[in-house]
């Protein structure tokens, strides 16, 4: 039999065709496939909610501070140029300038609040790092992976709270106490505040929280509507740090 | 051929010079045997076959990095079933000492891993402190 051009090219084509049309196929098998066998991870958001007037009772209370530091073997370096802070205190107008003028800020003018990472929903930190050494983690937490970070700064220019530090010189010997628990950093790491990740997979609260005698701070699932997270920010009324800039944070305080 | 005794003597000079690391060493007795490596005493079994884990712990240990921090995964199941809690100073310390097995295995190849630079030796601090250490 012989084949003439037209036959030829003919068959090449539907050939072809056949060919492509099978990947396409298993393709379009393989998503429908994996669509619902693979189950939804726990939607989850994760919240703090800070009551100013019952923290502010006691204002030389440094309990959440000590909580985190000796959780997190976060140095104690008294040169401010070096300094390394997860959680510490700023005055109110610091910490809240867009609140200057409102009523709020009359009784809370002058007093040193407790301030942290905010966990932002759309966190300026996230977007500039080079390596994704810092990322958001599906249950809002604003992560840290130490072992990525090149130590470049850029997020710690993008933060607009300044919750980010930077370990100029090695933390180790600014350390009285170890916990072995959890890795110190090293030289040329940035660090902050990481919500007790490693707390929370553990089912327990973050370190701030369970230390607040006063009951001051609540931790929670916003997602959960009979959250005490919830029901604290439905009955007070509650402000954020600086939201003019849109980034979301997820710390909410109570005034 | 009149030089041929100071060839061959100058040959052996050679020789001996180039083999001389050889003989001093069985000399001194300190012909290149491994590292004496402590094993745990309590464990018979790694989370991996020895084989695997004297050539692969580095890409264990990176995976396993790569998993905890990033992708929340906190448990490895072993090939014979069993599972571990993913963690270098809870899992692989709670067995193996870091300064009779980690470290004298590194010193020997002259390798000089990062993981100490952040992760602790619950074993140092506890001699330190002068206390039981017990893993949460």
């Amino acid at each position: 039999m012989r084949i003439d051009r037209r036959t030829l090219l003919r068959l090449a084509g539907v050939s072809l065709l056949a060919g492509a049309g099978r990947k396409v196929a298993s393709a379009l098998a393989a998503v429908v496939g994996s669509g619902p066998s693979a189950a939804p991870p726990p939607a989850r958001r994760w919240a703090m909610v800070i009551d100013l007037p019952k923290c502010l009772k006691d204002e030389s209370c440094t309990k959440c501070i000590a909580a985190c530091h000796r959780a997190h073997n976060v140095p104690l370096i008294s040169d401010p140029r070096h300094e390394v802070k997860w959680i510490w205190k700023a005055s109110f107008e610091d910490a809240f300038p867009s609140q200057e003028s409102t009523l709020t800020a009359l009784t809370l003018r002058g007093k040193q609040v407790p301030v942290f990472c905010n966990h932002c929903a759309d966190p300026p930190c996230v977007r500039v790092c080079p390596t994704q050494a810092t990322w958001k983690r599906p249950d809002g937490i604003v992560m840290m992976d130490w072992h990525r970070c090149i130590g470049c700064r850029y997020c710690m220019v993008a933060c607009p709270y300044g919750s980010r530090s930077f370990n100029w010189v090695d933390p180790r010997p600014y350390l009285a106490e170890l916990n072995p628990d959890f890795p110190t950093r090293t030289k040329g790491v940035v660090e902050k505040c990481t919500l007790c990740y490693e707390r929370l997979e553990k089912g327990q609260l973050p370190a701030c929280v369970e230390a607040c005698t006063p009951k001051a701070m609540a931790f929670g699932d916003l997602d959960d509507p009979k959250s005490e997270v919830r029901r604290l920010l439905e009955a007070r009324y509650s402000i954020r740090r600086k939201p003019e800039l849109g980034t979301q944070p997820e710390i909410y305080y109570l005034v | 051929m009149r030089d041929r005794n100071l060839i061959v003597a100058g040959l052996v000079a050679f020789l001996a010079l180039l083999t001389f690391p050889v003989w001093y060493n069985r000399a001194a007795g300190t012909t290149s045997r491994p590292p004496e490596l402590k094993l745990p005493a309590r464990e018979k079994q790694c989370v991996a076959p020895v084989s695997y884990m004297r050539n692969s712990h580095m890409q264990l240990l990176i995976r396993w990095r790569e998993e905890a921090v990033r992708q929340d995964v906190r448990t490895f199941t072993a090939a014979d079933g069993r599972t571990y809690r993913i963690s270098l100073t809870g899992t692989c310390l709670n067995c193996h000492s870091k300064p009779d097995f980690c470290d004298r295995c590194h010193n020997y190849a002259a390798v000089k891993p990062a993981c100490w630079d952040c992760h602790l030796d619950p074993g140092q601090i506890q001699k330190a402190r002068g206390t039981e250490y017990a893993h949460r």
